[in-house]
């Protein structure tokens, strides 16, 4: 299962990556997609919303299920990735990439609390 | 402890992600399920379906396993009047609850078969077997745990099969829809039925344990798709077909789930549940539903809010031909065909139009 080494990991399988700009950016893991099956609608937080670290503020539902997308850490949702709305199996081809929304943490020191990716490993390792 | 089909060596050697159906060890896919549903609308797919299970019943003529399934069943096995002819059914209990549906197969007038659900194939033996001491203590019952079966579907399948089994081409060229024939190939004696659950052309095959590897090999090899249940539970909701403990179970009447074709009222024929029915006042039914609005997938269980009360989706999915949800919802009587609901989905309500299934037949959308 591929796991960048450049991101952090969620334990409800969220990946972070943190950009140059000081925001962080929010997707799920081929873990994830893998375990959901091929996704038919993604539902994303509008820019401005703020959000509490580990609130649901994203869908992404399969041909088998709904599941909810949490935010990481508390923050400003700066930007969802609106093509996905007409794309969202663009997250089955490659998880990584296609990203779901991007936070502007309140506190950017946050980041580094979360798994990196041999933790992750393990952790799916063992599920 | 989850019980395993002969096959299931083979899913796990395709990395298959599995999962508990019934309780068998099942699997959803391959891979993508969207891919295997659409191998099977134009081309052709194949299913593992050794976790339903095959119960023959014998007996002698004079007190027959066609006089006890006359009264055990919903619908009327005096419809079976050619060998090999199958009929569906409602298994129901008194009370008129649906114990189980089932496929009923006339070969003989000493030998019909059933095909029974997983999850309720232990009860429906129970019941079955109970029900034969009171009015046919001579019939025998007898489960066939030694068979396996896959189900081959799609516009193609026939042909692939004839190309992977051989002496299959001669025995079911002419053989009609809902009819099955004994073939004997190099993979032994085969029962071949020309049934299926996905709303395409296609072929049941049910083949002794042992081989049921070497004929899921023998179709990869005419290139035809191993699908897993989450691309046979599309399909058959496309296909506007009923999943027992989903769509109906015992604590509802057939007549509520969209099965009153099954049922015979009008011939004298006694059966269980018949005088349940026939006072049964139908208060719901089981109508199709195709999302208008977006902003998610229709999901069993939603509730849905009519102009004559709430009703409640008994399946939804996302389907993959018409690239719009659908599902089957169990909605108050009176509710017609055209007419615009609203269904709840998280924080909306999401307008969708009632429809009569099925949705998709033969590989085109026949609701729109």
């Amino acid at each position: 299962m591929d796991l960048p080494n450049d991101l952090r990991y969620t334990d409800s399988h969220e990946w972070i990556r943190a950009e140059s700009d000081g925001s962080v950016t929010i997707g799920i893991t081929d873990h994830a997609q893998a375990a959901l099956g091929d996704l038919v609608y993604v539902e994303l937080p509008k820019p401005g919303r703020s959000v509490a670290a580990g609130e649901a503020c994203a869908i992404v539902e399969s041909v088998k299920a709904a599941s909810d997308v949490y935010a990481p850490l508390a923050g400003t949702i700066v930007a969802g990735n609106d093509d996905l709305a007409g794309k969202p199996e663009a997250v089955n081809e490659n998880a990584y990439a296609a990203w779901l929304f991007r936070i502007q943490p309140a506190d950017a020191d946050d980041v580094r609390k979360f798994m990196d990716a041999a933790a992750y490993s393990k952790l799916i390792a063992e599920a | 402890m989850l019980k395993t089909t002969p096959l299931n060596a083979l899913h796990r050697e395709s990395g298959a992600r599995m999962v508990d159906f019934g309780g068998f060890d099942m699997p959803v896919n391959y891979g993508s399920q969207i891919d295997e549903h659409n191998a099977v609308r134009g081309d052709a797919g194949m299913f593992d379906v050794s976790h339903m299970r095959v119960v023959d019943l014998h007996g002698d003529v004079a007190e027959g396993p066609r006089a006890f399934l006359r009264y055990a069943l919903a619908n009327n096995v005096d419809k079976l009047t050619v060998p090999g002819k199958a009929l569906y059914s409602c298994l129901l209990r008194d009370d008129g609850g649906v114990l189980d549906d089932l496929i009923v197969y006339f070969l003989g007038e000493d030998f019909f078969r059933l095909v029974v659900n997983a999850a309720t194939a232990d009860k429906d033996i129970g019941w079955l077997t109970k029900l034969a001491t009171q009015r046919a203590p001579r019939l025998s019952i007898v489960p066939r745990v030694d068979l396996a079966m896959i189900a081959v579907q799609g516009p193609a399948a026939r042909e692939k099969v004839w190309r992977a089994i051989p002496n299959s081409e001669p025995a079911t060229a002419s053989l009609k829809p809902f009819n099955a024939v004994t073939v004997a190939t190099p993979f032994g004696e085969l029962f071949i039925a020309r049934t299926g659950y996905t709303g395409e052309d296609g072929f049941e095959i049910v083949v002794p344990a042992a081989r049921a590897a070497d004929v899921w090999r023998a179709l990869q090899a005419a290139a035809v798709s191993a699908c897993g249940l989450g691309a046979r539970d599309t399909l058959r909701l496309e296909a506007g077909m009923n999943l027992y403990g989903q769509d109906m179970d015992e604590s509802v009447s057939p007549l509520e789930s969209g099965l009153a074709w099954t049922v015979d009222l009008a011939s004298a024929r006694d059966f269980v549940g018949k005088r349940a029915l026939a006072s049964q006042s139908v208060a719901r039914e089981l109508k199709g539903l195709l999302l208008v609005d977006s902003g998610g997938v229709l999901r069993a269980h939603q509730a849905v809010h009519t102009s004559l009360g709430d009703g409640e989706i008994t399946s939804g999915t996302y389907s993959p031909t018409m690239k719009q949800s659908i599902a089957l919802a169990r909605l108050p009587a009176g509710i017609a065909v055209g007419d615009v609901v609203h269904v709840q989905v998280r924080d909306r309500r999401l307008a969708a139009r009632v429809v009569k299934p099925p949705f998709v037949r033969h590989g085109k959308v026949i609701v729109t």
